[in-house]
This record gives C-alpha cells, sequence and structure tokens, in this order.
C-alpha cells in the first residue's frame, strides 16, 4: 500500500528520507492503525452479538455451557434450534405445529408492516407535496402551522395511545385485526414519512411542474408524471424506514393483538419470558425474526442513510 | 423551516352551480347521516333505546363516509383548488379520527375508576386517581429513571459524533463499515433483548460475563445493583440507537464547506483546533436537531426494559412506558394507567417546548 491520500503537509521536507520526511510517515501510519483499529473495534461490537446469535442456533447444550464460539473449529454445528422450529433439512418436508405457528407470526408482521408503510408513504409523500408547493389556510392555519401539526405527533408517547386505543378499538370490533394495527402503525410512521417526503419535495424545483401546469396538465397529472419519477428514491427511504420502525414494534401488538394477528417480536418476548426454553431454539426464532431487515439494511443500506439524513442538512 | 418556492398558478376552471350544489348536498347530506346514526348508538349506550347494535362499527362507518364525501366535495365544488386541497386533507383527516379522538377519549378514562378484571364499569373518579399518583412513588422512581435515561444522550452523542467522524475519513472499504455501524438499529428490540440481555450478559456462560472475567471482574452480575442496572440498559439502547444519530451527524459532516475547512489547515491550525474551531460550531444546528429527535425516541424507551428486566430491580430500570404497560397487564388499571401517560405527555410537551426554546437561537437555519 502507497500512502494514498497522505496529505502533503510539509512541502519543504518532502526528500524521500530525510529526517522530517520519516518522522511524517511514522506519524501518519500510526494515525491509519488508530484510525483502522477503532473502526474495526466498532464494527465488531455492532457485529458479534448477530454472529454469536447465528451460531448459538446451531449449538448443542455443551457447546452453550462452554462458551464455544467458532463453529467447525470450537465446536460441531448442529441444526438443534432450527429442527425445534421444524425449520431444519430433516424436517423441513414433515408437518410441523411450531413451524405453521411461527410462519403465521412471520406473515402476520410481513402484511402489517408492509402495508402501513405503504399507506404511510402515500398518505405522507401526498402531504409532503402538498405542504411543499401550496399555499394553505385552514381557518388560522398555515402551512407551517400544519407542517408542526403532523411532524409534532412524533412526540406521542406510545403510550398515551395504547389504552385509549384499547378501549376505542374493542368498541370498533378492531381488536386483534389486522386492519386496526395497520392504521395504528401508519399513524405512528406518519410523522417521520412526512418529514422525510416534504425534504425531498423541497429539493425538487417547481418550475418543473409550472410548465406542465401552464401547459393544461391538472396538479394531480403533473404531481403523478413528473414528480413521482423523480421523488421515487426519497419514497423508497421513506417507505423503508417505516418498514423498519413497524417490523419492530412490540408495545402496541402485545397490547393489541391476542391469538390471530400476534406480531413476531410478540411470538419472541412471549418465548423470551418462559423458564425452560432452551437457547439454541430462541436463538434460532430471534434470528429468523431479524433476517429480513439484515437484509433489508444490507441492500438498501444507501435509502435508509438519505432517509434518516433528511432534515439534517439545508 | 424555510419555505420553498410555492407555485402560484391558478388554473382556470368553470364550475357549473349545479355540481357546486351536489357537492354541497353530498358533504351535509352525509353529515346528518353520521348524525344521526351517532345520536342513534349514544341513546342506545345511554340505555333509552335498544336498536340492536352490537358495536360502535356502524358510526365507524358512517364517519368514514363522511370524510370520503368531505374529500370528494371539496373537488366537485372547488374543481382544480379542490384537488391541491386533497394532498392535505386525507392526511389531516386520517390523524385527526386516530388521534384526537382517542386522545379525548384518553382523557375521560383518565379521570374515571376503571378495572377491566372488576366486575363493575368506569366510575367518575373526579381528582382520585391524581391523588393516588401524587403518592405513587414507584411512577416518581420511573419519571426520575428517565431523566437519567435522557441525560445519557450526551454521551451517546459523543460516542455519535466520534463514529461520524471516523466513516468521514478517507477510508477504505468506507461501505462496509457504514453497513455494520448501522446494523444494530435494524435489529428487532425484542429480539436484542434476548440476544444480548439474556444471552450474551447471561452471568455463567455468556461471552461478555466471562470476557469480563477474564478482565478480573469476578462476578460480572450486570443487573445486581440498581445503578449497574440502569446503566448496563443504558448502554443497550445506546447501542441500538447510536447508528441513528451517527448518520445524521455524518450527513452533517459530509455537507460541511471544505473550503474553510482547508483554509483552516492553511492558516497553520492543528487538527485539534480545527475540529474545536471550525467542524463543531458548524456542526452545533445538525447536533442539536440529531440531539431532540433522539431523545423523542429516549422518551418512548420499553422494549427492552419490558423484556429483560421487567423493570427490576426494585423500579430501578423502569421507564414510565413500561411501568404502565405493567401497571395494566397486570392489574388491569386502564383509568389509572392512562392519567399517568397522560401526565407523561403533559410532561414531554413542556420540557420539549421549553427545550427547544432554549435551544432556538443555536438552531436558527432549521426554524
Amino acid at each position: 500500500m502507497t500512502a494514498q491520500g497522505m496529505p502533503q503537509r510539509n512541502p519543504g521536507a518532502i526528500f524521500r528520507g530525510s529526517d522530517d520526511d520519516l518522522t511524517y510517515r511514522a506519524r501518519w501510519y500510526t494515525s491509519r492503525v488508530v484510525i483502522y483499529g477503532l473502526l474495526i473495534g466498532w464494527a465488531v461490537v455492532c457485529i458479534f452479538p448477530i454472529f454469536w446469535t447465528i451460531t448459538t442456533s446451531f449449538k448443542q447444550a455443551p457447546d452453550v455451557m462452554q462458551s464455544n464460539l467458532i463453529p467447525f473449529l470450537d465446536f460441531e454445528p448442529a441444526w438443534l434450534g432450527w429442527r425445534s422450529l421444524g425449520l431444519s433439512p430433516e424436517t423441513i418436508g414433515a408437518d410441523s405445529t411450531v413451524r405453521d405457528q411461527f410462519l403465521a407470526r412471520f406473515t402476520n408482521s410481513a402484511i402489517v408492516s408492509v402495508s402501513a408503510s405503504a399507506l404511510a408513504v402515500f398518505l405522507g409523500s401526498l402531504t409532503g407535496y402538498g405542504l411543499s408547493r401550496f399555499g394553505y389556510q385552514f381557518g388560522p392555519l398555515r402551512n407551517a402551522d400544519i407542517g408542526f401539526f403532523f411532524i409534532s405527533q412524533l412526540i406521542l408517547p406510545p403510550v398515551v395511545l395504547a389504552l385509549p386505543f384499547l378501549v376505542f378499538y374493542s368498541e370498533l370490533a378492531l381488536l386483534d385485526t389486522h386492519i386496526g394495527l395497520i392504521l395504528l402503525y401508519t399513524l405512528t410512521v406518519m410523522p417521520i414519512v412526512i418529514w422525510i417526503m416534504r425534504d425531498q419535495f423541497m429539493s425538487i424545483p417547481s418550475e418543473l411542474e409550472e410548465a406542465a401546469l401552464v401547459d393544461g396538465q391538472g396538479v394531480w397529472g403533473a404531481f403523478a408524471r413528473i414528480i413521482m419519477p423523480i421523488a421515487l428514491p426519497g419514497m423508497i427511504a421513506a417507505f423503508v424506514i417505516a418498514l423498519v420502525l413497524t417490523w419492530n414494534e412490540y408495545f402496541f401488538a402485545a397490547l393489541l393483538t391476542s391469538t390471530d394477528t400476534i406480531t413476531l417480536p410478540v411470538m419472541v418476548a412471549s418465548q423470551t419470558g418462559s423458564q425452560g426454553i432452551s437457547w439454541w431454539t430462541m436463538a434460532a426464532i430471534s434470528f429468523a425474526a431479524i433476517l429480513p431487515l439484515i437484509v433489508v439494511g444490507i441492500l438498501l443500506e444507501r435509502f435508509i442513510v438519505r432517509g434518516m439524513s433528511a432534515g439534517a442538512v439545508k | 423551516m424555510s419555505q420553498a418556492d410555492l407555485i402560484h398558478i391558478v388554473q382556470p376552471d368553470d364550475i357549473t352551480e349545479r355540481r357546486k350544489r351536489i357537492g354541497r348536498l353530498l358533504i351535509r347530506g352525509s353529515f346528518a347521516l353520521l348524525v344521526v346514526v351517532v345520536g342513534l348508538q349514544l341513546l342506545q349506550a345511554l340505555g333509552y333505546i335498544d336498536l340492536g347494535f352490537e358495536n360502535w362499527q356502524p358510526a365507524m362507518f358512517t364517519w368514514i363516509f363522511w370524510c370520503v364525501s368531505l374529500c370528494v366535495g371539496q373537488v366537485l365544488i372547488r374543481g382544480e383548488q379542490g384537488k391541491r386541497i386533497l394532498f392535505v386533507l386525507p392526511s389531516a383527516l386520517f390523524v385527526i379520527s386516530l388521534t384526537i379522538i382517542p386522545l379525548l377519549l384518553g382523557v375521560a378514562i383518565a379521570f374515571s375508576d376503571w378495572n377491566l378484571s372488576s366486575p363493575g364499569g368506569p366510575s367518575f373518579a373526579g381528582l382520585g386517581n391524581i391523588e393516588r399518583m401524587l403518592s405513587d412513588a414507584f411512577y416518581w422512581n420511573a419519571l426520575t429513571n428517565m431523566v437519567w435515561y435522557t441525560l445519557a444522550v450526551i454521551v451517546e452523542y459523543a460516542i455519535a459524533f466520534g463514529l461520524a467522524m471516523l466513516l468521514s475519513l478517507q477510508i477504505r472499504a468506507r461501505r462496509f463499515f457504514r453497513v455494520a455501524f448501522l446494523l444494530p438499529l435494524m435489529l428487532s428490540p425484542v429480539a436484542v433483548s434476548w440476544m444480548i440481555g439474556k444471552s450474551m450478559l447471561e452471568f455463567r456462560f455468556g461471552p461478555i460475563s466471562q470476557l469480563a472475567r477474564a478482565l478480573g471482574w469476578e462476578d460480572p452480575a450486570f443487573f445486581a445493583t440498581p445503578e449497574l442496572a440502569r446503566i448496563t440498559m443504558g448502554v443497550l439502547d445506546a447501542w441500538i440507537f447510536i447508528p441513528f444519530m451517527m448518520i445524521m451527524l455524518l450527513a452533517g459532516l459530509q455537507a460541511l464547506p471544505t473550503e474553510v475547512i482547508e483554509a483552516a489547515r492553511v492558516d497553520g491550525a492543528s487538527a485539534w483546533q480545527t475540529f474545536r474551531k471550525v467542524i463543531f460550531p458548524l456542526m452545533i444546528p445538525v447536533s442539536l436537531t440529531a440531539i431532540i429527535v433522539r431523545i423523542i425516541f429516549k422518551l418512548k424507551l420499553a422494549d427492552i426494559v419490558i423484556n429483560i428486566t421487567a423493570g427490576g430491580p426494585g423500579g430501578s430500570t423502569d421507564t414510565v412506558t413500561s411501568f404502565i404497560f405493567r401497571e395494566y397487564r397486570d392489574r388491569s388499571n386502564v383509568g389509572y394507567g392512562t392519567l399517568l401517560a397522560i401526565f407523561y405527555l403533559v410532561i414531554i410537551i413542556i420540557g420539549l417546548t421549553l427545550l427547544i426554546r432554549g435551544l432556538g437561537r443555536w438552531m436558527r437555519p432549521y426554524t
């Protein structure tokens, strides 16, 4: 490796091998070592729990008790954890109530989080666009106030809505239904989606639609044909962030679901509580619960970064 | 927030009087229907007549019908102008339906004595719940814990800033590090509760406990004393949420004007001086935004507490949310729990308003 990117701080003494050059190089290499040491150290802190969970799902009791870490080297991987879920190679063909139950929870989570995120992005994009383009006045409220009304919902702690919703939903017969959970999740991610989308639309110059409007297109046509394609990356960003929040949501799901619509986090939590459960089973369930978002995180990282950077920079 | 350039083009539209009339009729008609249905349901709920409603769904459907009519009516009455209103109106109706009504309901519940496990329904409690709250040591303890958890945001901020600085340097495999640093945020807090809280910190075989033993701590019990348990919980929550602040700060760092930093270098400023006098001051607005948003999320902290310690030992890790969760789950106290939640909301609103006011002049570019 050459000293690529090494800033030339001392242009008077760049002769190879001069004293200045040597001390400077030494300092440059030490700083590199420190930087990469810190980076790798933190990467280990971030990744080790995931590695631990994956490997534990392949451990047997003695491996757990001896804290063996590295598969094949320290211990021989076994399908124990996955067999108890009915997802190991031998059991995958056979009937398994545990697997059916797990897949039902998984499907519930997927239905609820994808629908809620899609609905939130749909409503939130329209709102973000409207607020960034048209001057509204509802009574004394103008654009800034309306935007504040939506975004300020972010501070509502879930616990304030939880018990009223329990009563509200039981009166409306929406407890333990997909639609009830979807509506509530949409509500909780709307402020973030509107924040991101308004930021995205504000960065698109309005001359684009003005031209279309002058040409006689309606506002809806201009929005759908001209603005949507440009704002698509922002919409994906908002969708992914909403998906992360709704997939992982536990608090409302724990209170508002009971049998049919239990989501994955609730299932994981109910297993954590029971004493006799084996580590390998817990590890397998936990890993299956986090895997979808790990994949999303790796594939769509730049959208997540884009979404979270919204509003940070002007 | 600065206002972007609005569109001022007025599109010509000729709307017949008949169309306007139909629009108004639709809105008023659906509203009348809503009033009638809600009225009938109220009469049944109060016990005057029995119409055989099993739940409030009829009222819900007429409410939805009225909302839709209101939206359609805007287009019928105002044409293009109405279509512009439709960008915001559906979300506004959605949010109002699902926050204002439950919140009003919540206020009513908060002043009632309502225990789901007792045979009688709700009864008006007056100020009884408030008196009970004032003498509830566990609730005040949970509120005090929230202060500690919130103060920990400063430490998280320092670490997140350091990581953002590292990622903004000229490094190899930048994408790998960025993805790796982001991963904790992707993980379900409930799964993390088991992965780290229950297994890696497990007293006998957990790898972190073993590491602690190897480092000379003979008795690595992370949840044994109140202080230690609270710190452990804070560290776990920090682990999940540091990436969030890191990404915001990284975006801020990447948007810094490079000329200013180069000018500082040319003028002979050391790396520390450049950071202290140039980078950090320029980062203050982004930092404050990141800290405030992080505090908002911190105030919702509950999942990992519920699943790892359930507030223990002795309530030392309890958050307000996890406390109210147990108040409901274990004791079915809907009325009292709701009052605690609403009181918490009032504190949050006052606290955040003061905070944002106080910090406002440092955040000028954003307000």
